[in-house]
């Protein structure tokens, strides 16, 4: 019996030992850029490195937080990324309604262009978005970032709404509908209501989708009033003869909202990105 | 899977009272799906018809006296040893990409759910597991350029490991540079595949563990002929997945090596992107694009065929 334990002692050292290993991989280049943004810039490259320095302070927090140009990148991203989400929100509702709840000639071909949309490469669409948001006099505007967004954002939305609506009772609309009502009454009355857990997290990932969007935001773009927080990292790369310190300030504030989001739903979150991946 | 799809609507509309015309209520659900329609016409179907047909011309774009071309922007683009730089990097960098994001995710998955641990150790590891993976790419790229500067703390603890003699430019050396851009993709991607993997192991039922073990299999007998073939269809669908997302990669190449130095870590992505808004040559950029497009397509065929096999 005591090798048994000996044994089931062992195995727990070795995935301890493992995890810690995996741990350390994972976090210590986030627990290394939290460090660095209450350093001063000249030690940042200090040898040896430490991970808490005699300057430790909030002055790189302050210097972005002081400053309109970067607050502007902030304002925007969240502009973006709010008007992303209660759009798609609202157009992916409407769509999960009707394949959910309906039968109807090419529903299986429009299904699979939806999905198929997610594919499709970014790198491929930027060229023709850039001819038609100029043409459309949408070039270094919300509207042309929102709209452009919402390519990656949609086909997602429309797939795990479309599955939450299918859990929920058919009966609930009859309901309604005896009652003299519409479709679209029992939509918003009674389906609305009680997808709000379903709709929480299909939110948050398309406003963390916006919020990280790099490549449209960097080419549909072209004034610094019109940048977003990842396009504004970058460029506080560029134009500072690298202030680490401030880098490092402005992509935690940068990761906030994402991190919060996440924490607080991770549990649906991370249920609902695995139903979509696995099913979708 | 075909014949069993339910008619889930019909039930409904028999019921309700046919209060308008068979013609209006037929159009019903086209009403719903409008704002869609709409959407995928405006950001898919014209841009796709656009860059097909930029590709064919030239003068696109910048200039408004666009003529035919033929092939030759496809012939540019075939020719350019810029471009098949790009497509060996490019594969070189998904298929590590790829390998480590599975052996890693499947490792630490599988660490996450060993029963000998308690629930609460297990979630703060887990935390911690998909950290890299909360970070948008912009923040990926400037932590790891600062963390693998030449006078940066890799390469402090590497020397001080004896393993290195001076600090070495990870991303600035060309024999280096695309081995740590792929770096970089792994530590930001193996989260995701670790997530679903995680979710796949949970499902396993503990039943076939356990007429396994009552045949005196061991550990890693068990991991091949319970494990594996139980996790088989995440780890498909996952594999394309990844395989069509670190295809796409562009911010995290733009933001550390900008494809250099000397073309090393050029990718598909960026390649096409300087053509367009680097060089201005939108109509070569197009043909790139649209190769890029039919390369994702035929890997994308592969995902809906593995989707149909489950």
């Amino acid at each position: 019996m005591a090798t048994v334990k000996t044994k089931r002692t062992l195995a727990k050292t070795g995935v301890i030992g493992g995890l810690v290993l995996g741990a350390l991989f994972a976090g210590l280049p986030v627990l290394w850029m939290l460090s660095t943004s209450f350093k001063s810039n000249g030690e940042v490259f200090q040898n040896p490195p430490k991970l808490i320095t005699s300057s430790f302070s909030f002055d790189a927090y302050t210097e972005i937080l002081g400053n309109g140009a970067q607050l502007r990148f902030f304002l925007n991203s969240y502009l973006v990324a709010i008007a992303v989400t209660v759009l798609t929100l609202l157009v992916a509702l409407l769509a999960g309604y009707a394949f959910s709840r309906f039968d109807f000639p090419m529903k299986k071909t429009i299904n699979a262009v939806i999905v198929s949309v997610q594919a499709v490469p970014p790198i491929t669409l930027v060229i023709p978005y850039f001819g038609l948001v100029v043409a459309l006099g949408l070039y270094n505007t919300y509207p042309g970032l929102i709209l452009t967004h919402m390519v990656f954002t949609l086909p997602y939305a429309i797939i795990m709404i479309t599955a939450y609506l299918n859990t929920l009772p058919k009966e609930l609309d009859e309901s309604v509908k005896v009652d003299g009502g519409t479709g679209w009454t029992a939509l918003w009355r009674i389906l609305v209501p009680i997808s709000v857990p379903g709709l929480i997290a299909v939110g948050v990932y398309t406003f963390m989708i916006s919020w990280n969007e790099y490549l449209f935001a960097l080419s549909l773009t072209r004034t610094d009033d019109m940048r977003t927080v990842p396009i504004g990292i970058q460029l506080l790369m560029g134009q500072h003869s690298y202030e680490w310190n401030q880098m490092m300030a402005m992509s935690i504030l940068g990761s906030i909202p994402v991190l919060i989001l996440f924490l607080l739903f991770q549990k649906r979150f991370i249920g609902g990105l695995t139903a979509g991946a696995v099913k979708a | 899977m075909t014949l069993l799809a339910p008619k889930t609507a019909e039930p409904v509309e028999q019921a309700a009272p046919p209060k308008r015309s068979t013609l209006a209520r037929r159009l019903v659900p086209y009403g719903y799906l409008s704002p869609t329609l709409i959407l995928i016409v405006v950001l898919m179907v014209v841009p796709i018809v656009m860059v097909i047909s930029y590709s064919f011309r030239d003068n696109v774009i910048v200039q408004d006296n666009s003529v035919f071309a033929g092939l030759a922007n496809y012939t540019k683009v075939l020719t350019d040893p810029d471009f098949l730089a790009a497509l060996k990097n490019t594969a070189v960098f998904i298929t590590v990409s790829m390998a480590a994001h599975l052996v890693l995710g499947l490792t630490f998955a599988m660490m996450l759910n060993t029963q000998l641990l308690s629930g609460v150790t297990k979630a703060v590891f887990r935390i911690v597991y998909i950290l890299p993976w909360l970070f948008t790419i912009a923040v990926v790229a400037v932590i790891w350029r600062m963390l693998l500067d030449p006078s940066g703390v890799v390469n402090y603890v590497l020397h001080t490991l004896g393993l290195i003699n001076e600090g070495v430019n990870w991303l600035g050396d060309p024999g280096k540079a695309l081995w740590a851009v792929t770096f970089i993709n792994i530590w930001s991607g193996y989260p995701f595949f670790m997530i679903s993997l995680l979710a796949g192991l949970q499902g396993i039922p503990n039943d076939l563990y356990e007429a396994a073990a009552v045949d005196g299999t061991n550990w890693f007998q068990r991991f091949l002929h319970v494990t594996l073939p139980q996790l088989r269809p995440v780890i498909i669908s996952m594999a394309v997945l990844d395989l069509i997302w670190t295809s796409q990669q562009f911010a995290l190449i733009w933001m550390t090596t900008g494809g250099g130095p000397l073309n090393t870590t050029e990718m598909l992505s960026t390649y096409t992107y300087k053509q367009a808004f680097s060089e201005y040559e939108f109509a070569t950029a197009s043909a790139a694009a649209v190769l890029v497009l039919l390369i994702t397509m035929v890997l994308a065929f592969f995902y809906v065929r593995s989707q149909r096999e489950r």
